[in-house]
């Protein structure tokens, strides 16, 4: 985690941040209208639907947006058309399809009487666009079987030539729609004074004033009153096993190797657990109440995380189960 | 139809980075504050809550279970949450006092967005296979509607300007805004195109923060002895989700929901609308059929300050304190969400 300086907050605190990104890796199912209209892309071919009113609408939809009614009868119409609105961005991102300043434009094919949405290529040149120009498809040489298929459009009257390569011929069914969004968390002011603690190797729960429960992790509230844990309350890196598992299974991305001890820790001085890895300890001897002690990494590893302590093992002295 | 009494409305300020805060913290502070205002000691007084946030703002799966945290909800209480604007929350809220369900209700919504990418995020909301892979952001989104009203001849930038000029001009009074003080329509218009035909300033600041309010039936709020305004109508229209296959200049769902929640029924002398972009406040404003002689956003509007996720129940918010303050009558608020407009909320507000 990296440190940063300034918070609005009561109690002042380094914000903690740690930058992530957040992946979803789906495919989707394309159903038989979509599906249709990625299958002709690798034909260099755009397809639509007529409307319930016999608009023909491109790229298709599976229901009128008017009437809601299912939608079947395709149409052929062209690969170039007309501008009917554009933006400039001046400044594309990453997730955008162009790496050069280009317009968005909705575009009215020929044949067609609503726009498709894409990225018009002007080479960087905003004076080029204007409504009313006319568009042809940028195609891609590979065809992948998805909307990027259009590489985007061009400026020209007349279809480029240049039609998708592809090796395929089973109709497009699936299609992989993988996103990804970048963050940079920030932890809340409770859980950012919990883990500086955590960096100095102590255990330092949080209550509300005048509150009944001592919270570890504390993450900015007695959940019970919903008043801030304000007061501070060191807890022993001695615990009581609450409850546990044992893990028998492989977990993806998880670099520790089953079977292991997953366990409900009440450290001494809290009054909720938190969960961490018991160790040390033959698996079929871990039981319900067993005291435990936080075996911790050497001190020039430690960061602002749970992970400071490897995991934790039985207390030399098994008749300590008192607990807090 | 019953009416419903506001009894309390609070909001945090509007800033771009809240730091160390995390939801409960944003959250706690103005559900106490709200709670205290309804003259409520805490969530356990009313009969039901409703939230309204958006996890993928800050990429905190389920960060919306974790801000009932901030309530006190031992023993447990009546919870539900909509992942919308806390507008769509009130409405809930709102039925299930006309179901004789509840007498009282606490909503509240939050929206930390510093630590994404707000823009982006918003791609999600597209349709997956055709819009959503090319990464089509909201902005650029605006931006084609804006020129479309701009090609119909009907408003020119100087119009968006104004927008701008008022939203900044009105914001100097509120307290939570983010973006207020004097400008000029000839100084905006300097300014260069972002992403054309927007300019910066025609697009919302992203804010980080937190809103509450407290509902109950009017009998309720008599007996609480406070002062409160009454949601005469609710609305709520959505529109196609294909945005190529809307008439981008107009906002049909807006008059649809005018009309059914009783807009035109009586004078109204002020709106709250919740436009993130200054030509949807023209659109808007025209859907709902007001003149010139309406009071506009006078907390500055979202272009003021724009809490995602919390802005449509302060734009009723900000309606129902002038109300009760005795400064308007007849008050609309109107919440949105979805790209350009796509579907809207309309409520009317009166006093006592």
């Amino acid at each position: 985690m990296s440190l940063e300086s300034g918070s609005a907050t009561d109690q002042q605190v380094e914000v903690l941040s740690q930058k992530f990104t957040l992946g979803f890796t789906y495919t989707r199912s394309t159903g038989p209208v979509v599906g249709r209209f990625l299958s002709s892309l690798r034909d260099g071919k755009m397809v639509g639907v007529k409307g319930s009113d016999g608009r023909v609408i491109v790229p298709p939809v599976e229901y009128d947006p008017v009437t809601a009614e299912a939608l079947s009868e395709f149409v052929d119409v062209a690969d170039t058309g007309e501008v009917v609105n554009w933006c400039w961005v001046a400044e594309p991102t990453e997730h955008h399809p162009l790496s050069h300043p280009f317009a968005w434009g909705m575009v009215k094919l020929d044949g067609a009487d609503t726009p498709i949405l894409h990225a018009i290529d002007t080479q960087g040149d905003a004076s080029q666009m204007v409504t009313g120009m006319k568009v042809r498809v940028r195609w891609l040489n590979q065809a992948q079987g998805n909307i990027k298929d259009i590489v985007c459009f061009e400026p020209g009257d007349t279809s480029s030539g240049n039609i998708p390569q592809h090796d395929f011929e089973e109709p497009v069914v699936m299609m992989d729609a993988p996103t990804y969004l970048d963050y940079n968390y920030t932890a809340g002011n409770a859980t950012a004074r919990y883990l500086h603690q955590i960096r100095q190797g102590k255990i330092v729960g949080q209550k509300a004033p005048g509150g009944e429960f001592v919270y570890v992790p504390p993450r900015g509230s007695c959940p019970a009153t919903g008043v801030a844990t304000t007061e501070e309350v060191e807890c022993a890196d001695v615990a009581t096993v609450e409850s546990f598992t044992i893990v028998h299974i492989p977990i993806p991305g998880n670099p520790i190797k089953p079977p292991y001890v997953v366990a409900n820790l009440l450290a001494d001085g809290a009054d909720v657990s938190f969960i961490h890895l018991l160790s040390e300890v033959d698996n079929d001897a871990v039981e319900i109440g067993m005291r435990v002690k936080a075996v911790w990494k050497p001190e020039e590893e430690w960061g602002y995380a749970m992970d400071n302590i490897r995991y934790w093992k039985p207390l030399d002295n098994e008749s300590d189960k008192g607990g807090k | 139809m019953q009416d419903v009494a506001i009894v309390s409305f609070v909001q945090s300020d509007c800033v771009r980075y809240a730091g160390a805060q995390n939801e409960v913290e944003l959250i706690m502070p103005v559900v106490q504050a709200a709670l205290k205002e309804a003259g409520l000691s805490s969530v356990q007084d009313v009969d039901f809550t409703c939230s309204g946030s958006c996890d993928y703002q800050q990429g905190a799966a389920f960060a919306f279970v974790a801000g009932v945290d901030a309530l006190g909800a031992v023993p447990p209480i009546k919870e539900s949450h909509v992942e919308m604007d806390a507008a769509w929350a009130l409405y809930e809220s709102w039925l299930k006092i006309q179901m004789g369900q509840a007498e009282s209700a606490l909503i509240y919504g939050f929206g930390k967005s510093s630590p994404g990418e707000l823009s982006n995020v918003l791609s999600l909301q597209l349709d997956p296979y055709y819009l959503a892979p090319l990464g089509v952001d909201t902005i650029s989104l605006a931006a084609m509607q804006a020129r479309s009203l701009l090609e119909s001849g009907e408003v020119n930038e100087v119009d968006l300007a104004e927008v701008v000029v008022n939203s900044r001009a009105n914001a100097k009074n509120n307290p939570h805004a983010q973006l207020s003080g004097d400008f000029t329509v000839d100084q905006l218009l300097a300014e260069p195109e972002t992403v054309s035909p927007l300019r910066k300033h025609d697009c919302c600041p992203i804010s980080d923060g937190a809103a509450a309010m407290v509902i109950c039936t009017v009998e309720k709020a008599k007996a609480m002895g406070k002062p409160y305004a009454v949601i005469k109508g609710i609305d709520h229209r959505i529109e196609t989700h294909h945005v190529t296959l809307r008439d981008l200049c107009r906002s049909p769902s807006v008059e649809i929901a005018a009309e059914k929640a009783g807009v035109h029924d009586a004078p109204v002398d002020v709106a709250e609308i919740y436009a993130p972009f200054s030509h949807q406040e023209i659109i808007v404003k025209r859907a709902l059929g007001l003149d010139d002689s309406v009071a506009i956003n006078p907390s500055g509007g979202v272009l003021a300050g724009h809490l995602f996720m919390a802005s449509g129940l302060s734009r009723v918010g900000e309606v129902a304190k002038r109300i009760i303050a005795g400064e308007y009558k007849r008050g609309v608020a109107h919440a949105t969400s979805g790209p350009c407009l796509q579907q809207n909320m309309i409520l009317v507000l009166e006093g006592m």
